[in-house]
């Protein structure tokens, strides 16, 4: 039904994602990294998210499209902004 | 703890999903099918991730990592034994049941195949239990924010006293948790189990990978820790050889038989979700999808804890960073952190501000701080905000998932039942509204219960063990016995939790002493720990329950077979499996979950 979970939560992953890889850029190397061996998790992790989440927005906007394009019941119209619509 | 505003606006932008997802949801609430049982009409994924997830509230993540550090990889066997076993039976031959029978819960369940008498006692004791353990989870959620000090810099900066941190997390896991679910019934509680599970994964799998590449990898971690820790089986054959002191019948037959089907198979709160999927395909896969996550979370929730154990000793600065709390004053002499291990600290009585010891004067450890002092120690700020926010997500969809099974079974099988019957479905959608204001209102009553009194906690849910570990025995009963009858069940079930009763009171842990912990009518055995005794407990709860119910239903009149289709395995047409592709009918997942299942036991044996 209704709303396609993959689209916010992508969203989520995005914003969350991009927000930790900009950071993460602009603190390397500083010393906030010193428990984890030097690595950069910040960035890492931020572009790891960020790819997550653009697969799953994606996924989402496509999934939603699908079923904006089925029939609507009872009828031989497909529903606006289906696939027939140009 | 230094929280930075990147840690802030991450934390700010899980409230505003959550909460935009139960706007967002709204406007398609318009019966209370939408909204208690989701329309039934969620894609079996997201079901399936919201199975499990159900399941993994904080005190779960929690207990798990600190179980990790107490005994080490045996912890596993709580998710595989444990849970594997049960979930694909629930899927493969009891979802038809459930799903097919268009019974709403649980306990409408139990009417349909019993009668009213047994529906009333299984919906009463639910509903009470989920809003304890709500109530239970908010008051962790709240404890554990104060002791990591989360809000204390924001209550600073904006002049508040600390003293009302407390209160101020109460009110606000209860306001956003209230927010969701009155906007977006079941569908949002799902959709926020979800994110939830997402959210674990990523704030964890960093933690796990960043951690083990510090103590050297999975060979250095075996290195630095005794061999018992990383193996599962281990010195099973005799509960003195063990950590878990357990042997191997008590576990496979109590943890992974008795307790296990009994919580994965009759659990409104996960089976609700199953019941939300689009079809009874869906359902039956739901359960099956959920086991494979489910089979590799000890290495992102139990892992920790082994690391850390491991982790190497630690500068006076990291401890006094993750370890402090209340004993700022109390000296070098009674510094946690200097008689913990590796991250973990030893305990710290919060009266007298003093480490406590056990019999032998050894400190005790707070393994409950593995995971938050994990997060704190190799997380830096970013990502940390990131880590706060998992754990933060998984108090309050755990709260969640207690809430819509409490809204429904409420509504549904005791208002609807047996206080106004013949309402309008519009009727029924605003109680379930006010049904969660009141669900939260309870929760909150017990968090603060739980704050005044530590033991009636305890007692709660010693009390609600022995509710559960009978079910089992009447679900197996009456969906594969057509003779089970409706007397037999209900006199099963009370004797079923009068045997766990009985036997707590006769039996006792070695080193404990008579009273909450048992033998509090005599002692007549000792068991080697508490976790034996409580599987001992289960398997005699269950079994009594079962030779009750067959021999009262051969005594009493059953029902005729007609009435029985749909809710009895021997009526009820098999569900049709050869239009699906192989690879996605539920028996051929099922048999290789069990190899998946048996190949992770081999690798950690």
């Amino acid at each position: 039904m209704n709303l396609d979970l993959r689209i916010p939560m992508g969203l989520l992953f995005l914003i969350v994602g991009a927000i930790l890889t900009v950071f993460g850029a602009l603190t390397r190397g500083s010393a906030i990294y010193v428990h984890s061996n030097g690595l950069d998790i910040n960035l890492i992790w931020g572009l790891v998210m960020f790819v997550f989440g653009a697969i799953m927005f994606f996924l989402g906007r496509a999934g939603d499209k699908r079923a904006k394009g089925k029939p609507v019941e009872g009828t031989n119209q497909p529903l606006r902004g289906g696939h027939g619509h140009h | 703890m230094n929280l930075t505003t990147i840690d802030w606006v991450i934390m700010l932008l899980y409230f505003v999903f959550v909460l935009g997802i139960g706007f967002a949801l709204k406007r398609f609430m318009r019966t209370s099918k939408d909204f208690f049982q989701a329309g039934r009409s969620l894609p079996a994924w997201i079901c399936g991730l919201a199975f499990i997830s159900a399941n993994l509230g904080a005190q779960e993540v929690i207990g798990m990592g600190a179980s990790g550090a107490k005994y080490g990889i045996a912890t596993s066997h709580f998710y595989w034994i444990g849970a594997i076993p049960a979930m694909i039976f629930v899927g493969v031959f009891m979802m038809p049941f459930y799903y097919g029978s268009k019974a709403r819960s649980v306990p409408e369940f139990l009417r349909l195949r019993f009668d009213e008498k047994t529906r009333a006692y299984n919906a009463c004791s639910f509903a009470v239990m989920t809003v304890f353990s709500s109530g239970i989870s908010m008051y962790a959620m709240a404890r554990l924010i104060q002791t990591l000090h989360v809000f204390d810099s924001a209550f600073v900066y904006f002049h508040l006293p600390l003293g009302w941190i407390f209160h101020f997390s109460i009110l606000l896991s209860a306001l956003i948790v209230l927010g969701y679910i009155f906007l977006g019934g079941l569908t949002s509680a799902i959709y926020n189990e979800v994110l939830q599970f997402f959210l674990i994964v990523a704030g964890f799998a960093p933690l796990v990978w960043v951690g083990l590449r510090n103590v050297g990898g999975w060979n250095g971690l075996k290195a630095s820790l005794p061999v018992a820790y990383t193996h599962s089986w281990r010195g099973m054959t005799n509960p003195h050889h063990n950590p878990l002191g357990v042997e191997w019948f008590g576990l496979s037959f109590g943890l992974a038989f008795v307790l296990s089907f009994g919580y994965w198979c009759t659990d409104f709160l996960v089976i609700q979700t199953a019941m939300a999927s689009d079809s009874e395909e869906s359902a039956r896969r739901v359960p099956l999808i959920a086991a494979i996550p489910k089979m590799f979370f000890p290495f992102l929730v139990i892992l920790p804890g082994l690391i850390a154990i491991a982790t190497p000793a630690l500068t006076a600065h990291a401890m006094a960073r993750t370890a402090m709390h209340g004993s700022a004053a109390a000296g070098a002499a009674n510094d946690p952190a200097k008689y913990g291990k590796g991250l973990i600290p030893a305990k710290v009585d919060p009266v007298s501000g003093k480490i406590m010891t056990d019999e032998r004067g050894q400190p005790l450890l707070d393994y409950d701080l593995a995971i938050p002092n994990m997060l704190l120690y190799y997380f830096p700020t970013g990502i940390l905000g990131l880590g706060l926010t998992a754990l933060l997500a998984s108090f309050m969809s755990g709260m969640a998932g207690n809430v819509t099974a409490f809204n429904t079974v409420w509504t549904y099988d005791l208002y609807q039942s047996y206080i106004h019957k013949n309402a309008s479905d519009a009727h029924y959608l605003r109680m379930g509204r006010w049904a969660t204001v009141g669900g939260i209102l309870l929760s909150m009553a017990t968090a603060y219960a739980a704050m005044g009194f530590n033991n009636i906690m305890d007692t709660l849910q010693l009390v609600f063990s022995f509710v559960n570990a009978p079910l089992f025995a009447t679900f197996l009963l009456g969906m594969f016995w057509k003779r089970t009858t409706g007397h037999g069940a209900f006199t099963g079930l009370v004797s079923g939790t009068l045997a766990a009763i009985v036997h707590h009171g006769l039996t006792l842990p070695t080193d404990a002493h008579p009273g909450m912990h048992g033998g509090w009518i005599a002692v007549v055995h000792l068991y080697p720990s508490e976790m034996a005794q409580n599987f001992w407990t289960a398997i005699w709860a269950f079994s009594v329950n079962f030779i009750v119910t067959v021999v009262i239903s051969l005594m009493t009149k059953p029902r005729e077979e007609s009435e029985l289709v749909g809710l009895v395995y021997s009526l009820t047409p098999k569900p049709v499996e050869h239009h699906m592709a192989w690879y996605a009918r539920p028996k051929v997942i099922a048999v290789g979950l069990i190899a998946m299942l048996v190949a992770l036991n081999l690798i950690f044996k």
